[in-house]
Protein backbone atom coordinates (compact mmCIF):
# COMPACT_ATOMS: atom_id res chain seq x y z
CA UNK A 1 0.00 0.00 0.00
CA UNK A 2 1.31 3.44 -0.86
CA UNK A 3 2.21 5.53 2.14
CA UNK A 4 1.52 9.25 2.40
CA UNK A 5 4.88 10.18 0.96
CA UNK A 6 4.30 8.01 -2.11
CA UNK A 7 0.87 9.52 -2.68
CA UNK A 8 2.17 13.07 -2.36
CA UNK A 9 5.07 12.33 -4.69
CA UNK A 10 2.64 10.84 -7.22
CA UNK A 11 0.48 13.92 -6.85
CA UNK A 12 -2.47 11.71 -5.90
CA UNK A 13 -2.82 12.88 -2.35
CA UNK A 14 -3.70 16.43 -3.49
CA UNK A 15 -2.33 17.59 -0.18
CA UNK A 16 -5.45 16.33 1.58
CA UNK A 17 -3.47 13.78 3.55
CA UNK A 18 -1.49 16.62 5.07
CA UNK A 19 -4.70 17.95 6.64
CA UNK A 20 -6.06 16.76 9.92
CA UNK A 21 -9.31 14.78 10.05
CA UNK A 22 -11.20 17.81 11.36
CA UNK A 23 -9.88 20.00 8.55
CA UNK A 24 -10.95 17.45 5.96
CA UNK A 25 -14.45 17.33 7.45
CA UNK A 26 -14.58 21.14 7.42
CA UNK A 27 -13.44 21.15 3.78
CA UNK A 28 -16.17 18.66 2.92
CA UNK A 29 -18.65 20.93 4.71
CA UNK A 30 -17.44 23.95 2.73
CA UNK A 31 -17.74 21.96 -0.51
CA UNK A 32 -21.33 21.01 0.39
CA UNK A 33 -22.09 24.63 1.28
CA UNK A 34 -20.74 25.79 -2.09
CA UNK A 35 -22.96 23.22 -3.80
CA UNK A 36 -25.86 24.56 -1.71
CA UNK A 37 -25.13 28.10 -2.94
CA UNK A 38 -24.78 26.63 -6.42
CA UNK A 39 -28.44 25.52 -6.34
CA UNK A 40 -29.49 29.19 -6.14
CA UNK A 41 -27.21 30.08 -9.05
CA UNK A 42 -28.44 27.08 -11.03
CA UNK A 43 -32.08 28.02 -10.34
CA UNK A 44 -31.38 31.55 -11.59
CA UNK A 45 -29.63 30.35 -14.77
CA UNK A 46 -32.32 27.72 -15.46
CA UNK A 47 -35.07 30.32 -14.98
CA UNK A 48 -33.30 32.64 -17.45
CA UNK A 49 -32.94 29.80 -19.93
CA UNK A 50 -36.62 28.87 -19.56
CA UNK A 51 -37.68 32.51 -19.89
CA UNK A 52 -38.27 32.21 -23.64
CA UNK A 53 -40.61 29.22 -23.27
CA UNK A 54 -42.29 30.78 -20.22
CA UNK A 55 -42.91 34.05 -22.08
CA UNK A 56 -44.32 32.12 -25.05
CA UNK A 57 -46.66 30.18 -22.76
CA UNK A 58 -47.70 33.35 -20.96
CA UNK A 59 -48.50 34.96 -24.31
CA UNK A 60 -50.42 31.84 -25.39
CA UNK A 61 -52.48 31.90 -22.18
CA UNK A 62 -53.22 35.55 -22.79
CA UNK A 63 -54.05 35.07 -26.50
CA UNK A 64 -56.36 32.11 -25.92
CA UNK A 65 -57.80 33.76 -22.78
CA UNK A 66 -56.93 30.67 -20.73
CA UNK A 67 -57.72 30.87 -17.04
CA UNK A 68 -56.45 27.54 -15.73
CA UNK A 69 -53.69 24.95 -15.92
CA UNK A 70 -54.50 21.64 -17.58
CA UNK A 71 -53.49 19.77 -14.42
CA UNK A 72 -56.76 18.16 -13.34
CA UNK A 73 -58.69 17.16 -16.41
CA UNK A 74 -60.60 14.32 -14.76
CA UNK A 75 -63.80 16.28 -14.14
CA UNK A 76 -65.34 19.41 -15.55
CA UNK A 77 -65.30 21.11 -12.17
CA UNK A 78 -61.61 20.48 -11.66
CA UNK A 79 -60.38 21.21 -15.20
CA UNK A 80 -61.03 24.94 -14.90
CA UNK A 81 -60.83 25.23 -11.16
CA UNK A 82 -61.07 28.98 -11.03
CA UNK A 83 -64.22 28.92 -13.19
CA UNK A 84 -65.95 26.00 -11.48
CA UNK A 85 -68.76 26.59 -9.02
CA UNK A 86 -66.91 24.96 -6.17
CA UNK A 87 -69.34 26.64 -3.80
CA UNK A 88 -71.90 23.99 -4.76
CA UNK A 89 -71.81 21.07 -2.33
CA UNK A 90 -72.54 18.43 -4.92
CA UNK A 91 -71.15 18.88 -8.39
CA UNK A 92 -72.88 16.29 -10.51
CA UNK A 93 -76.26 15.78 -8.92
CA UNK A 94 -77.70 16.08 -5.41
CA UNK A 95 -75.93 13.64 -3.11
CA UNK A 96 -72.96 13.06 -5.42
CA UNK A 97 -69.92 13.71 -3.31
CA UNK A 98 -67.37 15.58 -5.35
CA UNK A 99 -64.14 13.69 -5.48
CA UNK A 100 -61.59 16.38 -6.16
CA UNK A 101 -59.96 16.58 -2.71
CA UNK A 102 -59.35 12.86 -2.74
CA UNK A 103 -57.83 13.07 -6.21
CA UNK A 104 -54.46 13.68 -4.63
CA UNK A 105 -54.63 10.49 -2.60
CA UNK A 106 -56.29 8.08 -4.99
CA UNK A 107 -54.01 6.60 -7.59
CA UNK A 108 -54.78 6.76 -11.31
CA UNK A 109 -57.23 4.11 -12.52
CA UNK A 110 -55.75 1.02 -14.14
CA UNK A 111 -57.36 1.16 -17.53
CA UNK A 112 -57.59 -1.80 -19.81
CA UNK A 113 -57.26 -0.51 -23.39
CA UNK A 114 -59.26 -3.48 -24.67
CA UNK A 115 -62.13 -2.97 -22.24
CA UNK A 116 -65.43 -1.72 -23.62
CA UNK A 117 -65.55 2.07 -23.59
CA UNK A 118 -67.78 3.50 -20.92
CA UNK A 119 -70.27 6.12 -21.99
CA UNK A 120 -70.78 7.54 -18.53
CA UNK A 121 -69.01 10.88 -18.30
CA UNK A 122 -66.60 11.72 -15.47
CA UNK A 123 -66.14 8.22 -14.20
CA UNK A 124 -62.40 8.17 -14.55
CA UNK A 125 -61.85 7.89 -10.82
CA UNK A 126 -63.76 4.62 -10.38
CA UNK A 127 -61.64 1.54 -10.22
CA UNK B 1 1.26 34.50 9.39
CA UNK B 2 -0.01 32.10 12.06
CA UNK B 3 -3.81 31.88 12.31
CA UNK B 4 -5.68 33.81 14.98
CA UNK B 5 -5.53 31.96 18.35
CA UNK B 6 -9.34 31.69 18.43
CA UNK B 7 -9.39 30.08 14.98
CA UNK B 8 -6.55 27.78 15.98
CA UNK B 9 -8.51 26.77 19.07
CA UNK B 10 -11.65 26.05 17.00
CA UNK B 11 -9.58 23.96 14.60
CA UNK B 12 -8.32 21.80 17.44
CA UNK B 13 -11.83 21.53 18.83
CA UNK B 14 -13.15 20.38 15.43
CA UNK B 15 -10.30 17.88 15.20
CA UNK B 16 -11.15 16.51 18.62
CA UNK B 17 -14.91 16.48 17.88
CA UNK B 18 -14.45 14.62 14.60
CA UNK B 19 -12.25 12.12 16.42
CA UNK B 20 -14.91 11.68 19.13
CA UNK B 21 -17.62 11.24 16.49
CA UNK B 22 -15.39 8.71 14.72
CA UNK B 23 -15.30 6.56 17.84
CA UNK B 24 -19.08 6.03 17.47
CA UNK B 25 -18.97 6.06 13.69
CA UNK B 26 -21.88 3.71 12.95
CA UNK B 27 -24.28 5.44 15.30
CA UNK B 28 -23.42 8.94 14.11
CA UNK B 29 -23.50 8.04 10.42
CA UNK B 30 -26.93 6.46 10.92
CA UNK B 31 -28.07 9.62 12.69
CA UNK B 32 -26.83 11.86 9.84
CA UNK B 33 -28.47 9.55 7.27
CA UNK B 34 -31.89 9.59 9.00
CA UNK B 35 -31.60 13.33 9.68
CA UNK B 36 -30.70 14.00 6.01
CA UNK B 37 -33.60 11.82 4.88
CA UNK B 38 -36.06 13.91 6.90
CA UNK B 39 -34.58 17.15 5.48
CA UNK B 40 -34.71 15.59 2.00
CA UNK B 41 -38.41 14.81 2.29
CA UNK B 42 -39.34 18.23 3.72
CA UNK B 43 -37.14 20.11 1.23
CA UNK B 44 -38.52 18.10 -1.72
CA UNK B 45 -42.09 19.02 -0.84
CA UNK B 46 -41.07 22.64 -0.25
CA UNK B 47 -39.08 23.03 -3.49
CA UNK B 48 -41.67 21.28 -5.63
CA UNK B 49 -44.57 23.31 -4.26
CA UNK B 50 -42.62 26.57 -4.64
CA UNK B 51 -41.80 25.79 -8.27
CA UNK B 52 -45.36 24.73 -9.09
CA UNK B 53 -46.86 27.80 -7.40
CA UNK B 54 -44.40 30.05 -9.22
CA UNK B 55 -45.14 28.37 -12.58
CA UNK B 56 -48.91 28.76 -12.10
CA UNK B 57 -48.56 32.41 -11.08
CA UNK B 58 -46.27 33.19 -14.03
CA UNK B 59 -48.39 31.47 -16.67
CA UNK B 60 -51.73 32.74 -15.41
CA UNK B 61 -50.54 36.32 -15.04
CA UNK B 62 -51.83 36.73 -18.63
CA UNK B 63 -55.33 35.40 -17.81
CA UNK B 64 -58.30 37.74 -18.42
CA UNK B 65 -58.63 40.45 -15.76
CA UNK B 66 -62.34 39.72 -15.22
CA UNK B 67 -64.38 36.72 -16.37
CA UNK B 68 -68.16 37.06 -16.09
CA UNK B 69 -70.29 33.93 -15.77
CA UNK B 70 -74.04 33.77 -15.65
CA UNK B 71 -75.61 31.74 -12.87
CA UNK B 72 -79.03 30.12 -13.22
CA UNK B 73 -80.37 28.34 -10.15
CA UNK B 74 -76.89 28.61 -8.70
CA UNK B 75 -75.19 26.83 -11.60
CA UNK B 76 -73.05 28.14 -14.45
CA UNK B 77 -75.20 28.79 -17.54
CA UNK B 78 -74.75 30.27 -21.01
CA UNK B 79 -74.63 34.06 -20.99
CA UNK B 80 -76.39 36.24 -23.58
CA UNK B 81 -74.24 38.41 -25.82
CA UNK B 82 -76.57 41.34 -25.04
CA UNK B 83 -74.79 41.63 -21.68
CA UNK B 84 -71.63 42.67 -23.55
CA UNK B 85 -73.07 46.06 -24.41
CA UNK B 86 -73.85 46.85 -20.75
CA UNK B 87 -70.51 45.56 -19.56
CA UNK B 88 -68.62 47.57 -22.17
CA UNK B 89 -70.10 50.75 -20.65
CA UNK B 90 -68.70 50.06 -17.17
CA UNK B 91 -65.98 52.63 -16.47
CA UNK B 92 -62.52 51.05 -16.52
CA UNK B 93 -63.46 48.36 -19.05
CA UNK B 94 -61.72 48.88 -22.40
CA UNK B 95 -62.88 45.68 -24.08
CA UNK B 96 -65.63 43.09 -23.51
CA UNK B 97 -65.74 39.85 -25.49
CA UNK B 98 -67.69 36.63 -25.44
CA UNK B 99 -65.79 33.40 -24.87
CA UNK B 100 -66.88 29.98 -26.08
CA UNK B 101 -65.53 26.86 -24.47
CA UNK B 102 -66.89 23.57 -23.26
CA UNK B 103 -66.05 20.02 -22.29
CA UNK B 104 -66.36 16.84 -24.26
CA UNK B 105 -66.11 13.45 -22.61
CA UNK B 106 -64.40 11.01 -24.93
CA UNK B 107 -65.30 7.41 -23.98
CA UNK B 108 -62.47 6.05 -26.14
CA UNK B 109 -59.78 7.27 -23.75
CA UNK B 110 -62.12 7.99 -20.79
CA UNK B 111 -60.99 11.59 -20.58
CA UNK B 112 -62.43 15.07 -20.81
CA UNK B 113 -61.32 17.37 -23.60
CA UNK B 114 -61.65 21.14 -23.46
CA UNK B 115 -62.98 22.65 -26.68
CA UNK B 116 -62.19 26.32 -27.03
CA UNK B 117 -62.92 28.80 -29.76
CA UNK B 118 -59.65 30.45 -30.64
CA UNK B 119 -60.28 34.20 -30.30
CA UNK B 120 -57.82 35.16 -33.02
CA UNK B 121 -56.51 33.13 -35.92
CA UNK B 122 -59.13 30.37 -35.58
CA UNK B 123 -58.67 27.17 -37.59
CA UNK B 124 -60.62 26.89 -40.86
CA UNK B 125 -64.04 25.18 -40.87
CA UNK B 126 -63.80 21.46 -40.16
CA UNK B 127 -60.26 21.81 -38.83
CA UNK B 128 -58.96 21.68 -35.26
CA UNK B 129 -55.71 22.29 -33.43
CA UNK B 130 -55.04 19.89 -30.58
CA UNK B 131 -52.89 19.88 -27.44
CA UNK B 132 -49.80 17.67 -27.56
CA UNK B 133 -50.89 15.34 -24.72
CA UNK B 134 -54.25 14.74 -26.37
CA UNK B 135 -52.56 14.13 -29.72
CA UNK B 136 -50.23 11.56 -28.15
CA UNK B 137 -53.03 9.84 -26.22
CA UNK B 138 -55.26 9.54 -29.29
CA UNK B 139 -52.33 8.96 -31.66
CA UNK B 140 -53.20 12.01 -33.76
CA UNK B 141 -50.96 13.81 -36.21
CA UNK B 142 -51.49 16.63 -38.69
CA UNK B 143 -54.01 15.57 -41.34
CA UNK B 144 -55.61 12.87 -39.16
CA UNK B 145 -59.36 12.92 -38.57
CA UNK B 146 -60.86 13.03 -35.08
CA UNK B 147 -64.51 12.03 -34.96
CA UNK B 148 -66.52 13.31 -32.02
CA UNK B 149 -70.21 12.80 -31.22
CA UNK B 150 -72.10 16.08 -31.30
CA UNK B 151 -75.05 17.25 -29.18
CA UNK B 152 -77.46 15.74 -31.74
CA UNK B 153 -75.79 12.34 -31.60
CA UNK B 154 -74.28 12.78 -35.04
CA UNK B 155 -70.55 12.21 -35.57
CA UNK B 156 -68.56 15.31 -36.45
CA UNK B 157 -65.28 14.69 -38.25
CA UNK B 158 -62.56 17.23 -37.59
CA UNK B 159 -59.23 17.24 -39.38
CA UNK B 160 -56.16 18.05 -37.30
CA UNK B 161 -54.71 21.24 -38.67
CA UNK B 162 -51.82 21.47 -36.22
CA UNK B 163 -50.72 20.23 -32.82
CA UNK B 164 -49.82 22.71 -30.10
CA UNK B 165 -46.26 22.82 -28.83
CA UNK B 166 -45.42 20.26 -26.11
CA UNK B 167 -43.73 23.14 -24.26
CA UNK B 168 -47.20 24.55 -23.55
CA UNK B 169 -48.60 21.23 -22.28
CA UNK B 170 -49.20 22.64 -18.81
CA UNK B 171 -51.80 24.94 -20.40
CA UNK B 172 -52.95 23.03 -23.45
CA UNK B 173 -52.68 19.29 -22.69
CA UNK B 174 -56.36 18.53 -23.34
CA UNK B 175 -57.20 21.51 -25.52
CA UNK B 176 -58.98 21.38 -28.88
CA UNK B 177 -59.11 24.72 -30.71
CA UNK B 178 -62.03 25.08 -33.12
CA UNK B 179 -63.68 27.96 -34.92
CA UNK B 180 -66.94 29.54 -33.74
CA UNK B 181 -69.28 28.05 -36.36
CA UNK B 182 -68.03 24.49 -35.73
CA UNK B 183 -68.26 24.97 -31.97
CA UNK B 184 -71.86 26.24 -32.11
CA UNK B 185 -72.93 23.47 -34.51
CA UNK B 186 -71.20 20.76 -32.45
CA UNK B 187 -72.62 21.77 -29.06
CA UNK B 188 -75.91 23.20 -30.41
CA UNK B 189 -75.32 26.65 -28.93
CA UNK B 190 -77.37 29.32 -30.73
CA UNK B 191 -75.73 32.51 -31.99
CA UNK B 192 -75.81 35.25 -29.38
CA UNK B 193 -75.02 32.97 -26.44
CA UNK B 194 -71.57 32.54 -24.92
CA UNK B 195 -70.00 30.33 -22.25
CA UNK B 196 -68.81 33.42 -20.41
CA UNK B 197 -67.64 36.95 -21.07
CA UNK B 198 -64.21 38.43 -20.49
CA UNK B 199 -63.43 42.03 -19.70
CA UNK B 200 -60.17 43.87 -20.25
CA UNK B 201 -59.36 46.26 -17.41
CA UNK B 202 -55.95 47.87 -17.99
CA UNK B 203 -55.70 49.47 -14.55
CA UNK B 204 -55.17 46.75 -11.92
CA UNK B 205 -56.50 49.03 -9.17
CA UNK B 206 -59.88 49.24 -10.90
CA UNK B 207 -60.43 45.49 -11.28
CA UNK B 208 -62.24 44.95 -7.96
CA UNK B 209 -64.36 48.05 -8.50
CA UNK B 210 -65.29 46.84 -11.99
CA UNK B 211 -66.29 43.43 -10.59
CA UNK B 212 -68.53 45.17 -8.02
CA UNK B 213 -70.14 47.28 -10.74
CA UNK B 214 -70.73 44.18 -12.89
CA UNK B 215 -72.47 42.46 -10.00
CA UNK B 216 -74.66 45.52 -9.40
CA UNK B 217 -75.55 45.93 -13.08
CA UNK B 218 -76.13 42.22 -13.73
CA UNK B 219 -77.12 40.49 -10.49
CA UNK B 220 -77.41 37.04 -12.11
CA UNK B 221 -73.68 36.98 -12.90
CA UNK B 222 -70.55 35.90 -11.09
CA UNK B 223 -67.46 37.95 -11.90
CA UNK B 224 -64.15 36.17 -11.36
CA UNK B 225 -61.12 38.44 -11.16
CA UNK B 226 -57.60 37.37 -12.09
CA UNK B 227 -56.40 37.74 -8.51
CA UNK B 228 -58.92 35.06 -7.50
CA UNK B 229 -57.59 32.72 -10.19
CA UNK B 230 -54.05 33.20 -8.89
CA UNK B 231 -55.24 32.74 -5.30
CA UNK B 232 -57.08 29.56 -6.27
CA UNK B 233 -53.84 28.00 -7.49
CA UNK B 234 -51.78 29.29 -4.58
CA UNK B 235 -54.34 27.81 -2.18
CA UNK B 236 -54.49 24.57 -4.13
CA UNK B 237 -50.75 23.93 -3.92
CA UNK B 238 -50.66 25.12 -0.32
CA UNK B 239 -53.36 22.58 0.46
CA UNK B 240 -51.52 19.77 -1.27
CA UNK B 241 -48.24 20.76 0.36
CA UNK B 242 -50.02 20.80 3.71
CA UNK B 243 -51.56 17.41 3.08
CA UNK B 244 -48.20 15.82 2.28
CA UNK B 245 -46.73 17.49 5.36
CA UNK B 246 -49.55 16.04 7.49
CA UNK B 247 -48.82 12.58 6.11
CA UNK B 248 -45.13 13.08 6.86
CA UNK B 249 -45.68 14.59 10.27
CA UNK B 250 -45.64 11.15 11.94
CA UNK B 251 -42.17 10.45 10.57
CA UNK B 252 -41.00 13.96 11.43
CA UNK B 253 -42.30 13.66 15.01
CA UNK B 254 -40.63 10.26 15.40
CA UNK B 255 -37.37 11.82 14.26
CA UNK B 256 -37.75 14.79 16.60
CA UNK B 257 -38.22 12.41 19.55
CA UNK B 258 -35.26 10.32 18.41
CA UNK B 259 -33.00 13.31 17.83
CA UNK B 260 -34.06 15.02 21.04
CA UNK B 261 -33.37 11.86 23.00
CA UNK B 262 -30.00 11.45 21.32
CA UNK B 263 -29.03 15.10 21.66
CA UNK B 264 -30.35 15.88 25.12
CA UNK B 265 -29.56 12.66 26.96
CA UNK B 266 -25.95 11.81 27.56
CA UNK B 267 -24.77 8.22 27.57
CA UNK B 268 -22.60 6.99 30.43
CA UNK B 269 -19.69 6.89 27.99
CA UNK B 270 -20.20 10.56 27.05
CA UNK B 271 -20.44 11.55 30.73
CA UNK B 272 -17.19 9.74 31.46
CA UNK B 273 -15.59 11.48 28.48
CA UNK B 274 -16.65 14.90 29.82
CA UNK B 275 -15.35 13.97 33.26
CA UNK B 276 -11.98 12.95 31.84
CA UNK B 277 -11.73 16.15 29.81
CA UNK B 278 -12.51 18.23 32.89
CA UNK B 279 -10.04 16.27 34.96
CA UNK B 280 -7.21 16.90 32.46
CA UNK B 281 -7.89 20.63 32.57
CA UNK B 282 -10.57 21.44 29.98
CA UNK B 283 -12.71 24.46 30.83
CA UNK B 284 -16.51 24.11 30.94
CA UNK B 285 -16.65 26.47 27.95
CA UNK B 286 -14.29 24.19 25.97
CA UNK B 287 -16.45 21.14 26.64
CA UNK B 288 -19.55 23.04 25.59
CA UNK B 289 -17.88 24.41 22.47
CA UNK B 290 -16.82 20.88 21.57
CA UNK B 291 -20.37 19.57 21.97
CA UNK B 292 -21.79 22.54 20.07
CA UNK B 293 -19.43 21.70 17.22
CA UNK B 294 -20.66 18.11 17.37
CA UNK B 295 -24.30 19.21 17.11
CA UNK B 296 -23.54 21.70 14.33
CA UNK B 297 -21.46 19.26 12.30
CA UNK B 298 -24.19 16.61 12.40
CA UNK B 299 -27.10 18.95 11.74
CA UNK B 300 -25.44 21.16 9.09
CA UNK B 301 -24.10 18.14 7.19
CA UNK B 302 -27.52 16.47 7.35
CA UNK B 303 -29.22 19.66 6.17
CA UNK B 304 -26.84 20.23 3.25
CA UNK B 305 -26.95 16.58 2.14
CA UNK B 306 -30.75 16.41 2.46
CA UNK B 307 -31.32 19.73 0.68
CA UNK B 308 -28.95 18.93 -2.20
CA UNK B 309 -30.54 15.49 -2.67
CA UNK B 310 -33.98 17.15 -2.67
CA UNK B 311 -32.88 19.71 -5.30
CA UNK B 312 -31.63 16.93 -7.59
CA UNK B 313 -34.79 14.88 -6.90
CA UNK B 314 -37.19 17.72 -7.71
CA UNK B 315 -35.48 19.42 -10.63
CA UNK B 316 -33.32 16.60 -11.99
CA UNK B 317 -35.63 13.64 -11.51
CA UNK B 318 -38.95 15.54 -11.80
CA UNK B 319 -39.88 14.74 -8.16
CA UNK B 320 -40.40 11.08 -8.98
CA UNK B 321 -41.28 10.24 -5.36
CA UNK B 322 -43.99 12.81 -4.55
CA UNK B 323 -44.90 14.24 -7.95
CA UNK B 324 -48.19 12.37 -8.37
CA UNK B 325 -49.49 13.53 -4.98
CA UNK B 326 -48.44 17.15 -5.42
CA UNK B 327 -49.33 17.56 -9.08
CA UNK B 328 -52.52 15.54 -9.20
CA UNK B 329 -53.24 13.18 -12.03
CA UNK B 330 -55.68 12.43 -14.81
CA UNK B 331 -55.84 10.34 -17.99
CA UNK B 332 -54.67 13.32 -20.04
CA UNK B 333 -51.83 14.52 -17.89
CA UNK B 334 -49.48 17.18 -19.20
CA UNK B 335 -45.86 16.18 -19.34
CA UNK B 336 -43.98 19.20 -18.11
CA UNK B 337 -40.64 20.04 -16.60
CA UNK B 338 -40.66 22.60 -13.81
CA UNK B 339 -38.05 25.30 -14.03
CA UNK B 340 -36.19 25.59 -10.72
CA UNK B 341 -37.41 28.30 -8.43
CA UNK B 342 -35.89 28.63 -4.97
CA UNK B 343 -37.10 31.12 -2.40
CA UNK B 344 -34.21 31.92 -0.07
CA UNK B 345 -36.53 32.82 2.82
CA UNK B 346 -38.25 29.44 2.79
CA UNK B 347 -34.94 27.59 2.54
CA UNK B 348 -33.62 29.64 5.45
CA UNK B 349 -36.75 28.81 7.45
CA UNK B 350 -36.20 25.12 6.77
CA UNK B 351 -32.55 25.50 7.79
CA UNK B 352 -33.49 27.29 10.99
CA UNK B 353 -36.15 24.74 11.92
CA UNK B 354 -34.02 21.69 11.22
CA UNK B 355 -30.51 22.73 12.29
CA UNK B 356 -30.81 24.97 15.32
CA UNK B 357 -33.10 22.90 17.55
CA UNK B 358 -30.73 19.95 17.29
CA UNK B 359 -27.56 21.99 17.81
CA UNK B 360 -29.05 23.71 20.85
CA UNK B 361 -30.48 20.49 22.29
CA UNK B 362 -26.95 19.08 22.49
CA UNK B 363 -25.69 21.95 24.63
CA UNK B 364 -28.04 21.92 27.65
CA UNK B 365 -27.24 18.43 29.05
CA UNK B 366 -23.54 18.98 28.39
CA UNK B 367 -23.63 22.18 30.38
CA UNK B 368 -25.21 20.27 33.28
CA UNK B 369 -22.54 17.57 33.12
CA UNK B 370 -19.71 20.02 32.51
CA UNK B 371 -20.40 22.18 35.56
CA UNK B 372 -20.45 19.13 37.80
CA UNK B 373 -17.40 17.87 39.66
CA UNK B 374 -15.29 15.67 37.29
CA UNK B 375 -14.92 12.99 39.93
CA UNK B 376 -18.69 12.81 40.48
CA UNK B 377 -19.35 12.71 36.73
CA UNK B 378 -16.88 9.87 36.19
CA UNK B 379 -18.33 7.85 39.07
CA UNK B 380 -21.87 7.95 37.58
Amino acid sequence: MADRGDLDRAGLGLGLKALSRGERVLLAGIALFLLFLGTFIHAGIAADRAEHATAANRALASRLTLTDLALFTEARYTRNLSQADLHAAFQDHPGALEHFPTGALVGPPHRDPHAAASLAPETTLSR
Amino acid sequence: MPPHPWLQRQRYLVDFTVGALGRRKGRNLALVAVYALIVFVLASVLLFSQALRHEAATLLSGAPEVTVQRLVAGRHDLIPGTYLERLGKVRGVTDARGRLWGYYYDPVVAANYTLLVSPDDPPPAGKIRVGSTLATTRGLGVGDVLSLRGHDGQPYAFTVDATLSPDSALLTADLILVNEQDFRAFFGIPTGLYTDLILTVPNPREVTKVAEKVLRALPDTRPIVREEILRTYAALFDWREGMVMVLLSGAVLAFIIFAWDKASGLSAEERREIGVLKAIGWETSDVMAMKLWEGLLISVFAFLLGYLAAYVHVFGLAAALFGPVLKGWSVLYPDFQLSPHVEAFQVFTLFFLTVFPYALATVVPVWRAAIADPDAVMRL
